[in-house]
């Protein structure tokens, strides 16, 4: 039984090896957390690769020559995300890798990408991906500094100066938690409270009571993605608090309000565009794609975007760009065109990039107020 | 079985084997892949004294590795030790914290034993989590790179030449530990609690001397897996963790040096062989752990005894 | 006082829910002495399947009664795995009930999808105010529903020949034989029990807290411990050992850190296991090993 098990794994790793080796395609590697903790981000980043790698194919490839996804799934695993960096470097030797999706797997797999000399564009939210910058990574992802900031703003506008955060516990809600309290003095906002909850509890009830009963509280703000900020909305409805609450760019997606149902009545919402693609502005420059990329993933995937599959889209064509305008799949040149990339129109928005900004995603349109009515997003001008 | 083995010719056998391996090797992958192998064993055999010989559950032991491994980056990376030093200190700590918290939970049995472990587990994965300013949280942090004496461990061949000295190293302290007198003793203590202990001998102490060993090379796997691959997270301490290694022991044979070997180096390998089978990679490694636990309760290495009872017979008969 | 009222209202709701997962450990150690390390992956699959059989357009009562008799059939499917394994030690028992687990989230990933489900109550959204705290409809009926659960499966091992038989059985199983009592028979009842109690764990809490393929491990660990503090004894020693856990998590998590919140559960599991080995009703039969 095992015997048979061994010889076909072997049989399998020979076929596999023997495939790579035969055809001449680019090779573009991939690191997401598919399964697990993460994959809320994963799952629909990966979708999202392997739609529109396969698109490109169909339409005949760049420079002539079609491209190999190769993609590996971490399960949020710092551990593995370095093992299958290492496999994408050494074994399959792809030009450029997309991903990973969390921070913790991204800051791990760097000194690897900065030995072997090939460009990564990471999915992660965290600043310290590219703040200093390195010169063979880049991202392109608004940071949940830029949603933290977007919700002070927010809170600014509507005189709000006393909050309250409560997070969940995950590297998400952990990551922002920290920034939100970094930012809040400029804009004169004090965090008043600060609760946390586990990523599967099912009963917040403890932590918003203690939040309802302080009564310097005028706003309350939930980091965090997946259930927990869905029971936090209900038990927040339940004990009709009356402040107003905010959800970070975790939740925005309508799993979201479904989930939460009507207790999401009147909750505001920091988000990337592409979740309102069809109900922004035709000013806005990137709507076109925006829209068009939202109304393909949801036709495909019979689900609801949410802001992460929009990453990879943006990843993967920032790389198909660069080894169009580079004629070359030297990592070396896509890295160098991958810098140059200016005026890009992308799901996230549009993306300059230079070689003292590997971020290059405008401030201001990266993200966007919404607040839900009647079930639906409406945008909050 | 083993006796009728010259110990030191399997010593010899295995360290050519490590020498010719490496010529196998096509890239750097090979190498890392190899390394990890490696490392896993070290503590899976830790792991199979404590289970196999002692016949002691831990379901907490990649925690113990995992902290182990937090203090020796902590120390070298955060308070500028030298690493060497910085492992030593850990496993000091280590020892200590094993020894003390052994009495308790040895006196558990069974389930018991392992529901204990499991919970000091997890506690130290949370506490490693919620401690930010300690260890970075859950996105980890970044380990400062091995330098010992002046050499700054760099490439992967040299971590692979260091991996394989220790673990032949180990291999042959265990293989000779468990050979001796002490080793003798785990067994009785294995076989019979009630019996060993009224024939005086003090069970309680042994049990706890194992628990300690097991957690110290758990330590010294753990810290050195977080100086090469230059990068820590709570993830290393995590109960899925500690159950892979569990997983790795049994699958492997419990009370075998070997079988501890193989284990690691199949779940190891395996996810990789794995990944092409893509969406379908959980479902058919969990078909796998209970297709071994069904057909070969007696782990990898029986496959091994079968074989050699075969040659025996054969033998026999001609 | 209030605040303590509000904390120990959200510590019994969810005390509640970690009762309905310890149960179903309860009533498989009991019978056959094995900890079943796939019962949240029991409770997963109940919430899940009946999400999807509604997705699919059947009625709610039709797809709770399907989704039971799923999670029963994948219950009786463990059981005789484990009967087929050449060894009953309880390390490869142990081993063989978390790759049942794995496999569980690997199909459910497959035939469902990773994505978070809920449905809708089915007492409807809203919830009971109690001074100024609250406890929502639907953790009402999770309550009641555990509380017959528990009544029901005391009567049934005490009261009734086949119950008393798998008391019987579970105690001396020579003993049982001897008596003509069919103990294979009498085991895979206890694994389908277990996996109808999960189900009903799974559906109850799929509209608090929705679900997803990964949901079962966290609550199968916590309702692990709620038994073992209970003393896996009986089925009101799971009662006790959730509640018991629910209410310092929801104290921890109010008066001290909410941070440190999921470590209590484990605390005390140790502090149970060092101290008070029997459980809090210190009634556990002798060990069996």
């Amino acid at each position: 039984m095992v015997k048979n098990f061994t010889l076909r794994a072997l049989a399998l790793m020979f076929i596999s090896s023997f495939i790579i080796l035969s055809a001449s395609t680019i090779k573009i590697g991939a690191i997401v957390a598919a399964t697990g903790p993460a994959s809320f981000l994963g799952d629909p980043e990966l979708k999202t690769l392997q739609h529109y790698v396969k698109k490109i194919n169909d339409a005949g490839g760049v420079n002539g020559q079609m491209i190999e996804l190769i993609h590996y799934d971490t399960g949020a695993s710092p551990k593995k995300a370095v093992t299958f960096t290492k496999r994408l470097i050494n074994q399959d030797k792809v030009v450029a890798i997309i991903g990973p999706s969390t921070s913790g797997e991204t800051m791990a797999i760097l000194k690897f990408v900065k030995k072997a000399k090939i460009p990564l564009i990471s999915m992660a939210g965290a600043v310290a991906i590219i703040d200093p910058v390195k010169p063979y990574v880049f991202k392109i992802v608004a940071t949940d500094r830029m949603a933290c900031e977007k919700v002070m703003a927010d809170l600014k506008k509507r005189n709000l100066t006393n909050l309250a955060l409560i997070s969940g516990s995950g590297g998400f809600g952990k990551s922002m938690r920290k920034q939100c309290k970094a930012v809040a003095p400029k804009f004169g906002i004090k965090i008043v409270a600060d609760e946390t909850y586990g990523k599967k509890d099912s009963d917040m009830t403890s932590q918003l009571l203690k939040i309802k009963n302080n009564k310097d509280v005028q706003v309350v703000l939930n980091p965090g993605f997946g259930q927990g900020p869905a029971i936090v909305t209900k038990n927040y409805a339940q004990l009709k608090i009356k402040h107003p609450l905010y959800q970070s760019h975790g939740v925005a997606s309508k799993k979201y309000i479904e989930i939460a149902g009507k207790s999401s009545e009147g909750v505001r919402v920091v988000a990337p565009p592409v979740v309102v693609a069809d109900k922004l502005d035709d000013s806005v420059a990137n709507k076109k794609v925006a829209l068009a990329y939202k109304n393909e993933y949801e036709k495909t995937f019979n689900s609801q975007v949410s802001s992460f599959g929009g990453h990879a889209y943006d990843s993967l064509y920032i790389i198909v760009n660069a080894i169009k305008r580079a004629g070359s799949t030297n990592p070396m040149k896509i890295r160098d065109e991958i810098e140059k990339t200016q005026g890009f129109e992308g799901v996230d928005g549009v993306v300059n990039l230079s070689p003292t900004d590997h971020l290059g995603l405008d401030t201001k349109t990266g993200m966007i107020m919404l607040e839900i009515r009647n079930g639906d997003w409406t945008i909050v001008k | 079985m083993l006796k009728k083995y010259n110990i030191n010719a399997q010593i010899i056998f295995l360290t050519v084997v490590l020498m010719i391996i490496p010529f196998f090797f096509e890239n750097d992958f090979y190498y890392e892949i190899a390394i990890l192998s490696m490392l896993n064993a070290l503590i899976v055999i830790g792991l199979n004294l404590l289970m196999g010989y002692a016949g002691q559950v831990s379901l907490g032991h990649g925690a113990f590795a995992g902290l182990g491994a937090y203090i020796s980056v902590v120390l070298s990376t955060t308070y500028g030790l030298n690493p060497l030093l910085s492992i030593f200190i850990s496993v000091t700590i280590m020892a200590l914290l094993s020894f003390l918290i052994s009495k308790p939970i040895l006196k558990l049995k069974g389930h018991y034993l392992a529901m204990a472990t499991l919970g000091i587990g997890i506690i130290i994965s949370i506490v490693l989590e919620v401690e930010e300013e300690f260890t970075g949280g859950s996105d980890g942090m970044s380990v400062d790179s091995f330098v010992v004496f002046g050499y700054e461990f760099s490439d992967s061949t040299a971590w692979y030449v260091l991996c394989a000295v220790l673990l032949v190293f180990t291999i042959w302290a265990f293989e000779n530990l468990i050979n001796s007198p002490f080793g003798r003793l785990l067994r009785s203590i294995h076989d019979s609690e009630k019996a060993a202990n009224s024939v005086g001998i003090d069970v309680s102490y042994y049990k706890s001397i194992v628990f300690v060993i097991s957690v110290v090379i758990a330590t010294i796997a753990g810290s050195l897996y977080a100086f090469f691959s230059g990068f820590i997270s709570p993830q290393e301490a995590s109960f899925s963790h500690s159950i892979e290694l569990v997983v790795m022991v049994v699958l492997g044979g419990l009370g075998r040096v070997y079988g501890a070997l193989f284990g690691a180096v199949i779940l190891t390998v395996l996810p990789q062989l794995l990944t092409s089978f893509e969406d379908y990679e959980t479902l058919v490694f969990g078909c796998i752990i209970i297709a071994v636990m069904i057909f070969m309760p007696k782990g990898i290495a029986s496959l091994f005894d079968n074989i050699l009872k075969k040659k025996e017979q054969n033998s026999a008969s001609s | 006082m209030i605040e303590l009222f509000g904390y120990l209202l959200s510590g019994v709701t969810v005390g509640f829910i970690y009762t309905l997962v310890g149960l179903g450990f309860t009533v498989i150690y009991n019978s056959s002495g094995i900890i079943n390390f796939s019962q949240g992956e029991f409770v997963m699959a109940g919430g899940m399947s009946t999400v999807f059989l509604i997705y699919a357009g059947l009625p709610l009562g039709v797809s709770f009664v399907l989704a039971i008799m799923i999670t029963s059939m994948i219950g009786i499917l463990l059981y005789k795995l484990i009967s087929f394994s050449r060894d009953s030690s309880q390390i490869s028992l142990i081993i063989l009930t978390l790759g049942f687990a794995i496999f569980l989230r690997g199909l459910a990933q497959i035939i469902f999808d990773k994505q978070l489900h809920t449905m809708p109550s089915f007492v409807g959204e809203g919830a009971f105010e109690i001074f100024e705290t609250t406890i929502s409809y639907q953790a009402v009926l999770i309550i009641i529903v555990a509380s017959t659960i528990v009544v029901s499966l005391y009567l049934f091992f005490q009261k009734t020949k086949t119950g008393q038989a798998m008391v019987a059985a579970s105690n001396n199983v020579d003993a049982a034989k001897l008596m003509g009592i069919n103990i294979k028979k009498i085991l895979m009842l206890n694994f389908a029990i277990s996996a109808v109690i999960a189900s009903i764990g799974g559906i109850l809490l799929t509209p608090i807290t929705s679900t997803n393929y990964e949901v079962g491990i966290m609550l199968g660990l916590k309702g692990f411990c709620a038994a073992i503090i209970g003393g896996l004894g009986t089925p009101f020693g799971a009662v006790a050992g959730g509640l018991v856990l629910g209410i310092l998590e929801s104290l921890v998590a109010g008066y001290v850190s909410s941070e440190y919140k999921d470590a209590v559960a484990f605390v005390v599991l140790l502090a149970i296991l060092f101290f008070m080995p029997g459980g809090i009703f210190g009634n556990l039969k002798s060990q069996r090993v």
